[in-house]
């Protein structure tokens, strides 16, 4: 008589989670771009643009405008956004070892989710670093620590609602060149917005196209915690893009996972 | 009950037909060898006793359960190593068996144990400790077969587990499964493309070409089809009319030619050798060689399907 029973659903996620994280541990230097890229551009940013932003705040009524408060977000969203374990999904695709895991009774959704929980536990950690670079430079929060507290799962929570690009591609292709490329489709969501500069130095197309971009009104909410407060509006307006993109991007994820486990 | 039931399975991909209504009883405790060429359908039967596969026909049961209906239950019931030993190579050993234990329910010092359990049934060490990409292929099936081992199946199923593997590793690994058998009476389903493997390992075998199950017996059963004796003529110019006078020698129960041998089967091959010789030089022919032997299961597979095993990678359409 065989001893296995069925976990389930939460147990299968742990399994799967504990795995994932292990093998994010063993491989430290796949984080090295996550944090380099942000930290390069927060640099060459504020190094650029400092001066210039900040007379164009001073012109327009607002001679506080703090440019390096201003770009943390932005750095912070290039950290975060398209770091997953999808890469992971496709050397079990082509090993085999997916096929592995679906001959035990495992949920199939805790494949996913679990590699998800350790997408999240990533994306909270490179938060945190980009974070202790901003405050070294001298950026404080106007919401304070729990501020800096919902600034970080904003930022986790947008990173993960991402994840669902590369994991779709993944699920499809099983294809490693595929989900490498997979960056791509975060262009658009990062320059077509006031990643540089407020909305209103945008010139008009980019500033139109920056209203249908979930981008904007995430930075506009990451930015209030830093230099208003709790601004109720604005966070309203980031977590509703945080949940739309998640909606849109966990639709496809889990329908390709459905397609790429499905027997028929 | 019988351990593992198909009824006329199939399976189709777009208008390739890999599984082409085959029909099988596997009893409980037996070793069952599936034996057949690339592409032959292997693979795909055992995708689809697996769950991994839907059939686009007939059914199959493991345990009495239906593969398609109580996929969750079989899944709790069958052990499986997939061709190539595919495990995660950022893991060690022990993570991988650990892993595999808790998704299927096993939890702290019940799962401790059996892990210790296995690893003494498969004597890996204690490089169990390393991390996979550090292991010798024969490591990995050990380990692979290890982790499929855990829960105590009632059914394994072994894809091709020697392919790729060094002769002393392939050893290993049939007495394994000879010790799986006999120690924990397991019900080991094994698919191979070595006659060798078939013939040494199961009680029964089934032979598969081209989708089809051409041949089922056991080993000696086969062999004795084809009679007692085998005389294997390798000859440049093998016609109708030399089957046929061959056919028509006493003592011979069957000939058939593939590539450019001559296979006769006999009751008594000695007796029969002078015959065949004299009628072959009475049509101007002459061997290059000539052998005389017990008959094997390739003798078997000639003689159902009219062509040789070529062992090689198996090249079954995937999904």
């Amino acid at each position: 008589m065989s001893l296995a029973t069925s976990s389930g659903a939460v147990a299968d996620l742990i399994t799967v989670a504990r795995r994932a994280l292990r093998s994010l541990l063993r491989e430290p230097e796949a984080l090295v771009p996550a944090l380099v890229v942000p930290m390069f551009f927060y640099a060459v940013n504020i190094g650029a643009l400092q001066d210039v932003a900040e007379s164009f705040g001073a012109r327009f009524g607002d001679p506080d405008f703090d440019f390096k408060a201003f770009q943390l977000p932005v750095a912070i969203i290039f950290a975060v956004t398209g770091v997953s374990r999808a890469s992971v999904v496709v050397t079990d695709i082509q090993s085999g070892y997916l096929d592995k895991l679906l001959v035990t009774p495992v949920r199939r959704a805790s494949l996913l989710l679990g590699m998800m929980v350790a997408d999240f536990a990533l994306v909270f950690g490179l938060s945190l670093l980009v974070s202790i670079v901003g405050f070294l430079v001298g950026v404080r929060f106007e919401s304070g620590p729990l501020g800096l507290l919902a600034f970080l799962l904003m930022s986790s929570a947008w990173g993960l609602a991402f994840t669902g690009f590369p994991y779709t591609i993944a699920l499809r292709t099983g294809n490693p060149a595929a989900v490498n490329s997979s960056f791509i489709i975060f262009f658009p969501f990062a320059f077509l917005t006031s990643s540089f500069l407020p909305a209103e130095a945008l010139t008009s197309w980019l500033r139109a196209i920056s209203t249908w971009n979930p981008v904007t009104y995430l930075l506009a909410g990451l930015r209030s915690l830093i230099t208003e407060g709790w601004v109720a509006e604005d966070l309203l307006k980031a977590m509703a893009a945080i949940v739309v993109i998640g909606a849109i991007t966990f639709t496809l994820a889990f329908t390709s996972l459905n397609s790429r486990v499905s027997t028929g | 009950m019988p351990a593992i039931v198909t009824e006329n399975l199939s399976r189709r991909f777009g208008d390739e037909v890999a599984v082409d209504g085959v029909d099988l009883k596997v009893e409980t405790g037996e070793i069952y060898g599936f034996l057949g060429p690339n592409g032959a359908g292997k693979t795909t039967t055992v995708r689809m006793l697996c769950t991994l596969l839907t059939p686009s026909g007939g059914r199959a049961t493991v345990g009495g359960l239906d593969v398609v209906t109580a996929a969750d239950e079989v899944r709790l019931r069958i052990g499986v190593a997939l061709q190539e030993a595919s495990l995660d190579e950022k893991q060690t050993g022990r993570e991988i068996l650990d892993l595999q234990g808790r998704l299927y329910g096993m939890r702290g010092s019940a799962l401790t144990a059996r892990i210790d359990a296995v690893l003494e049934f498969v004597e890996i060490g204690d490089a169990i400790d390393r991390r996979v990409g550090t292991y010798s292929g024969g490591m990995k099936r050990r380990v692979d077969l290890a982790s499929s081992l855990l829960h105590e199946p009632e059914v394994l199923f072994l894809d091709e587990p020697t392919t790729g593997l060094d002769p002393v590793s392939r050893a290993a690994v049939w007495e394994e499964v000879r010790r799986l058998n006999d120690d924990l009476d397991v019900t080991i389903f094994l698919t191979t493309q070595y006659l060798e493997e078939a013939d040494a390992l199961a009680d029964r075998v089934g032979i598969i070409d081209a989708g089809r199950i051409v041949a089922e017996g056991t080993p000696e059963e086969l062999k004795r089809a084809v009679g007692n004796d085998v005389i294997v003529v390798n000859i440049d110019q093998i016609d109708d009319d030399l089957i046929s006078a061959v056919s028509t020698l006493d003592g011979v129960t069957d000939v058939s030619a593939g590539g450019a041998e001559l296979v006769v089967s006999a009751i008594d091959g000695a007796s029969v050798v002078n015959d065949l010789v004299v009628t072959m030089n009475g049509m101007g022919l002459r061997a290059n060689a000539l052998t005389l032997r017990t008959p094997t299961l390739d003798d078997v597979f000639l003689n159902a399907t009219g062509h040789r095993i070529v062992s090689g990678a198996e090249r079954e359409p995937q999904r």
